[in-house]
C-alpha cells in the first residue's frame, strides 16, 4: 500500500527529516541489489531525474531517483531550506513544497484560518498530484506539534482537507503535545483548538510529549556514560541515533528526540512495507484498536531502545523487551498504561521473534493489566521478519489505554487557567473566522473527550456480569 | 476427479503452500513401504487430485491464490517454484494492495462483490484444466479480514456457481488471546454465512496445533511455519489417496465426496475436527514402533474423552451405557465430558492395515440415538504409508468435538457486540447490528443442536 507522510510546521519537518533519513537507511540495509521493490514504493516513487521529477513512475528495474511521496508545509522557510541543501535535497522536488516567510506567530488561528484560507488551492493541487502517483493510496500521515501555529493549525487544517477530498484514505496523526514548561505561552490554546480537529478527523493519533522523549535520550546518554565494562552499544541501533544514514551534518539538539519519533513511525509502517508470518497493515490498526470513533488516542512505546553489540540474544532478554513495552519509562508520553484500563492493544514485533516468543509473553504480562470487561483478550499482534537497523528484534507497542486522561486533563487545566482571564485572546479573535465559539466549542470537545475515559475509568474493578445469551427454542 | 483449492488471506495461502508441499513430499518419498505398483498408483491418484501436468515437467498445483494485499502471494508463488519439485500457475493469483483491514464487511460487502468476475473466472480456469471436478477446498482464517470476509463471499459465490459441486471449508480458528481484536466478529460472521453455503467446515485451531508443536513436537520457538506444517501434514493424512471400500482395487476418486458422505447425513451438523496420530519429531521417527491396537485404542479414547492430542487423554471417560439416561444440558457451562458424535471417519496408512480392527468405532453408544448405526461410522485404508510414518491414522469426526470452542467464540462476540465496541468499523462498509444479530442466531442455533446430540 502507499504511504504518504505530511510533515507540517518546524517541528514536523525536523521530525520529518529524520523520518526520510531513517528510512532510506533501513530500505538501503535491506535492498542490497538496488532494485525498486514492493518495500520501496511505500513511501518512494522511482523517477527517471531526466525528465524532471514530475516523470512517470517507475514500476520495476533498478533504482534511479527515490522521491518521498510526501509534501512539506512550513510558514517559514528555514527548516525546509535546510532540508533541501542537505543529503536529502533528491528525494523531494519542489512541487511537494509549500513554504511562506513570516511563520504563523504561534497562533492556532493563522496556521489554521489565515493560512488555510490562502493556500487552500495550492495544497489541494499538490495533494492531487501526490495521489496521482500513487496506485493505491492507503494511509496519510501528518507529523506536526501542537503547541505552536503552523503544526497546529495549518496541519489540522491539512487534515480537514484530506478528509474532504479523500474520505476513504485512512488519516493517522503523529502530534507532539507540549510539555508544563513549554516556553510558548499561548501552547495551551494551541493544543486544544488543534484537538477538536484530531477528535473530529482524525482516524489515529498517535500523541507524543517531549518530556518522554528528553527522559529516553537522558536514559540512553547515561547507560552508554556509565562505562559498563563489555557492554558496548551498537551505535545504529540506538533509536536516538542518526548512525549510518545520510546526515553527516553535526547531530542538531533535537535530532536524538526526533530520531525516536521517526522510529516510531518506521516500526509502524514495518508490517505494511516488508513481509513477515502474521502482516499487519496499518488499516488493521484503526479496526482493532478504534473501538468507538473518538477514542482513537494510541500510547506507544518502543524498546529496545538500543541493542548491545553480542549477538547472541537469550530468550530473557527477549522477554525483557516485552516487559519494558508496558512500563512507564518507554511510553512516549507521560502515561502509565499498567494502571490504567486498557480497551484494546498491538504488539507489532520484527525480527526473528516468533509467534510462541509473543504466545508466552502475552501469557505472562496478561495478568498485571487491566482490560475492559467487553475485550479481556483484545491483542492485535503482528510479526515483521525485517528487524530495524542494528537490532535483532524489536517490539512496537499500541495502547488504547485511559491513562491519556492525565494528559488531556492538564491540558485542559493550561487552557482554564488562560481562558478565564481572557489572556491573549484577541490575538486569535482578530483572525477572520475566528470567533468566542471556536474556543468553546473546543474546550467542551476536549471535555466530552475526558468525560468518556471517566466513565470507562469507572467500570474499573467492578465485577463483570456477561450478557445474557441468546435463548433458542430447541 | 480432481480438487480445486482455492487460497484465502495470508493464512490461506501460508498454509496452502504447506499443504501441496506436505502432499508433493509424501508422495515423492520413498517410504512408502509397499509395492512399486501400489506406489504408483497412489502416485497417479494424487497427482489426479491435487496437480495437473502440462508441459513444464514439475507438477503444477490446482489452486486459485486470492488475498487483497501482494507480499503473501507474492511470496508463496517464489517460495514454490524454487522447491524445484512443484509449483503454482503463476496466472492463477489474484490480489490487490489495501489489504481487508481485518474488517469482514470490507472483505465481504467490498471487496466480494468488486472482483468477483475477476476471481471466479480464474476457479472457472482450474476447473476446466481438470477432467472431472471432484469439489472446492477453500482453506481460509476466520480472524482476519480476507480469509473470513472474501472467504465467505467466495464460498457463497462457488455456491451459485456450481450448485451441485462439493464444497469444504478448511477454517482456521486463531489463537483464544487474540491475534486480532475483532477475531471473534470475524469469527461469528464467517461460520453463521459458511454454514449457508458450504458443505462442511473443516477446522484446525490454533492452540490445539500450537500445544501438539510444544509437547510432541518438541519444537522451542514455535513459528507459524512450524503450525502450518503440522496442519499440512494432517490434511495430507485425509487427502492422501486412500481405499474407501472394503476390497476396493482401485484409489477413490471421489475424495471429497466420499468425505461429505461419510459425515454430513444432516446439513444442521457440518463442524469437522481433525485428529492425527501418531505425531512427534522427524528424528524420533526411526527410534518409535507403533501398534495398530495401540493405536486405535489411543484413537478411540481421544474420540470419546475430547482429547485435543496423544498426551493428557482422560481415560476416565466412559460411553453412557445402552438404556441409561443422558443428561442433555442446554447451558454449556458444564462441561460435558462424554463426546457424543454424528459420523466418524477413520483413515489408517501404513502397515498391515487390513487386519486393523475398527469395531470399538462402531459401537452404538458413541453416536446420537437418532442416526442409523450403519451410517456413523467409515473406515478408509491404503497400505501405502504416508510422509515418512510406518502407521498413521487420522479421524475426522463430526460430533461435538468443536462445541466448547464454538460456544466460547460466541460467547465473547456476543459480550463485546453487548458493549456495541467496533460496530461504527462494520457499519462504514454495509454490516450493521441486524446482520450481526442474524448471524449470532443461527450459530446459537448450531450449538445449541450439538448440545443436545
Amino acid at each position: 500500500p502507499r504511504l504518504s507522510p505530511f510533515a507540517v510546521g518546524q517541528c514536523g519537518n525536523q521530525v520529518g527529516c529524520r523520518f526520510w533519513d531513517l528510512a532510506l537507511r533501513e530500505h538501503a540495509a535491506v535492498n542490497k541489489k538496488g532494485i525498486y521493490d514492493e518495500a520501496l514504493s511505500s513511501f518512494f516513487r522511482n523517477v527517471d531525474t531526466r525528465s524532471g521529477g514530475d516523470g512517470p513512475g517507475i514500476y520495476k528495474g533498478k533504482i534511479c531517483s527515490l522521491k518521498a511521496r510526501a509534501l512539506l508545509i512550513d510558514m517559514e522557510e528555514g527548516v525546509v531550506n535546510e532540508i533541501l541543501q542537505g543529503p536529502l535535497r533528491d528525494v523531494f522536488d519542489s512541487k511537494q513544497l509549500i513554504t511562506d516567510v513570516s511563520g504563523s506567530g504561534n497562533n492556532w488561528a493563522v496556521g489554521h484560518k489565515l493560512y488555510g484560507c490562502q493556500y487552500r488551492e495550492n495544497i489541494v493541487e499538490k495533494l492531487r498530484k501526490t495521489a496521482e502517483h500513487c496506485d493505491c493510496l492507503q494511509c496519510f500521515f501528518i507529523i506536526h506539534s501542537m503547541g505552536g501555529g503552523t503544526g497546529s493549525g495549518l496541519g489540522t487544517f491539512v487534515l480537514n482537507l484530506l478528509e474532504d477530498e479523500f474520505p476513504e484514505v485512512y488519516r493517522f496523526v503523529t502530534s507532539v503535545y507540549p510539555s508544563g514548561e513549554d516556553d510558548v505561552v499561548t501552547s495551551p490554546y494551541n493544543t486544544v483548538l488543534a484537538m477538536k480537529e484530531l477528535n473530529e478527523h482524525a482516524d489515529c493519533v498517535l500523541p507524543v510529549e517531549n518530556e518522554s522523549l528528553f527522559d529516553i535520550v537522558n536514559k540512553i546518554h547515561h547507560m552508554i556514560n556509565s562505562g559498563k565494562l563489555g557492554s558496548t552499544v551498537k551505535q545504529t541501533s540506538l533509536v536516538t541515533s542518526s548512525a549510518g544514514s545520510a546526515n553527516t551534518v553535526q547531530e542538531k539538539p533535537f535530532d536524538a528526540m526526533n530520531n525516536i519519533v521517526a522510529n516510531l513511525l518506521l516500526n509502524l509502517t514495518s508490517s505494511a512495507r516488508f513481509e513477515g508470518s502474521l502482516n499487519m497493515d496499518l488499516n488493521e490498526i484503526s479496526m482493532n484498536l478504534v473501538p468507538f470513533p473518538r477514542l482513537h488516542y494510541l500510547v506507544s512505546s518502543l524498546t529496545p531502545l538500543y541493542t548491545l553489540a553480542d549477538v547472541n540474544v537469550p530468550s530473557r532478554r527477549l522477554d525483557q523487551m516485552f516487559s519494558d513495552a508496558f512500563s512507564r519509562d518507554h511510553q512516549l508520553i507521560q502515561a502509565d498504561p499498567k494502571h490504567s484500563l486498557y480497551l484494546a492493544c498491538a504488539l507489532l514485533v520484527r525480527g526473528n521473534v516468533q509467534v510462541s516468543d509473543l504466545r508466552r509473553n502475552i501469557e505472562r504480562l496478561k495478568p498485571s493489566l487491566h482490560f475492559v470487561s467487553w475485550n479481556q483478550e483484545g491483542w492485535k499482534t503482528g510479526l515483521c521478519s525485517v528487524p530495524p537497523v542494528g537490532h535483532s528484534h524489536s517490539l512496537l507497542a499500541l495502547a488504547n489505554n485511559t491513562c491519556v486522561k492525565p494528559t488531556f486533563i492538564e491540558l485542559k487545566h493550561r487552557f482554564m487557567k488562560l481562558y478565564k482571564k481572557k489572556a491573549h485572546l484577541h490575538h486569535y479573535l482578530h483572525i477572520d473566522g475566528m470567533e468566542q465559539s471556536c474556543f468553546s466549542e473546543a474546550i467542551s470537545s476536549l471535555s466530552d473527550l475526558i468525560e468518556e475515559y471517566n466513565e470507562l475509568d469507572a467500570t474499573k474493578g467492578v465485577p463483570r456480569t456477561d450478557p445474557a445469551r441468546l435463548k433458542i427454542a430447541v | 476427479m480432481s480438487i480445486v483449492t482455492v487460497q484465502l488471506g495470508q493464512c490461506g495461502n501460508q498454509i496452502g503452500h504447506e499443504v501441496f508441499s506436505a502432499i508433493c513430499g509424501d508422495v515423492r518419498g520413498r517410504h512408502g513401504l509397499c509395492s512399486k505398483r501400489e506406489n504408483d498408483s497412489y502416485h497417479d491418484a494424487c497427482k489426479e487430485r491435487f496437480f495437473c501436468e502440462e508441459e513444464s515437467a514439475v507438477p503444477v498445483a490446482r489452486a486459485v491464490l486470492v488475498d487483497m494485499e501482494p507480499k503473501v502471494i507474492s511470496q508463496t508463488l517464489s517460495m514454490a517454484a524454487r522447491s524445484g519439485y512443484w509449483k503454482y500457475d503463476e496466472r492463477s493469483h489474484f490480489c490487490q494492495k489495501q489489504g481487508s483491514g481485518n474488517n469482514w464487511a470490507n472483505g465481504y460487502s467490498v471487496h466480494g462483490p468488486r472482483h468477483k468476475e475477476v476471481i471466479m473466472n480464474l476457479v472457472q480456469k482450474e476447473a476446466e484444466k481438470c477432467d472431472r471436478v471432484g469439489g472446492f477446498f477453500t482453506i481460509m482464517s476466520m480472524a482476519g479480514g480476507t480469509g473470513s470476509g472474501l472467504g465467505a463471499f467466495v464460498t457463497q459465490s462457488l455456491r451459485d456457481a456450481f450448485p451441485s459441486s462439493f464444497i469444504l471449508n478448511h477454517v482456521i480458528w486463531p489463537y483464544g488471546t487474540g491475534e486480532v481484536i475483532v477475531q471473534n466478529y470475524n469469527s461469528v460472521l464467517t461460520l453463521s454465512h459458511l454454514y449457508r453455503s458450504s458443505d462442511a467446515l473443516l477446522v484446525h485451531e490454533n492452540d490445539v496445533i500450537h500445544q501438539i508443536c510444544a509437547q510432541l513436537m518438541n519444537i522451542k520457538q514455535i513459528s507459524f511455519r512450524d503450525v502450518n506444517q503440522v496442519i499440512a501434514h494432517q490434511l495430507g493424512s485425509v487427502f492422501q489417496p486412500t481405499y474407501t471400500a472394503e476390497g476396493a482395487l482401485h484409489y477413490s476418486r471421489n475424495p471429497l465426496g466420499d468425505l461429505l458422505e461419510a459425515l454430513v447425513p444432516h446439513p444442521e451438523f457440518k463442524m469437522l475436527g481433525l485428529r492425527n496420530i501418531p505425531q512427534m519429531p522427524e528424528r524420533s521417527l526411526a527410534y518409535s514402533t507403533f501398534s495398530w491396537p495401540g493405536l486405535v485404542k489411543h484413537f478411540r479414547q481421544m474420540l470419546i474423552a475430547n482429547a485435543k492430542m496423544e498426551e493428557g487423554i482422560d481415560w476416565q471417560v466412559r460411553p453412557p451405557r445402552p438404556g441409561a439416561f443422558v443428561p442433555s444440558s442446554h447451558s454449556t457451562n458444564k462441561p460435558l465430558r462424554f463426546n457424543t458424535s454424528i459420523a466418524n471417519l477413520v483413515i489408517l496408512r501404513g502397515k498391515d492395515v487390513h487386519d486393523v480392527d475398527l469395531g470399538s468405532f462402531r459401537d452404538p453408544s458413541l453416536y446420537a440415538s437418532w442416526l442409523n448405526p450403519q451410517d456413523t461410522f467409515n473406515a478408509w485404508k491404503t497400505p501405502r504409508a504416508f510422509n515418512k510414518y510406518e502407521k498413521s491414522a487420522a479421524l475426522v469426526s463430526n460430533s461435538q468435538f468443536l462445541l466448547k470452542p464454538l460456544d466460547s467464540v460466541v460467547g465473547k462476540a456476543w459480550n463485546m457486540f453487548a458493549s456495541k465496541a467496533y460496530m461504527h468499523q462494520y457499519a462504514k462498509f454495509g454490516i450493521e447490528e441486524e446482520d450481526f444479530l442474524d448471524s449470532f442466531t443461527a450459530l446459537e442455533q448450531v450449538i445449541s443442536s450439538y448440545t443436545t446430540l
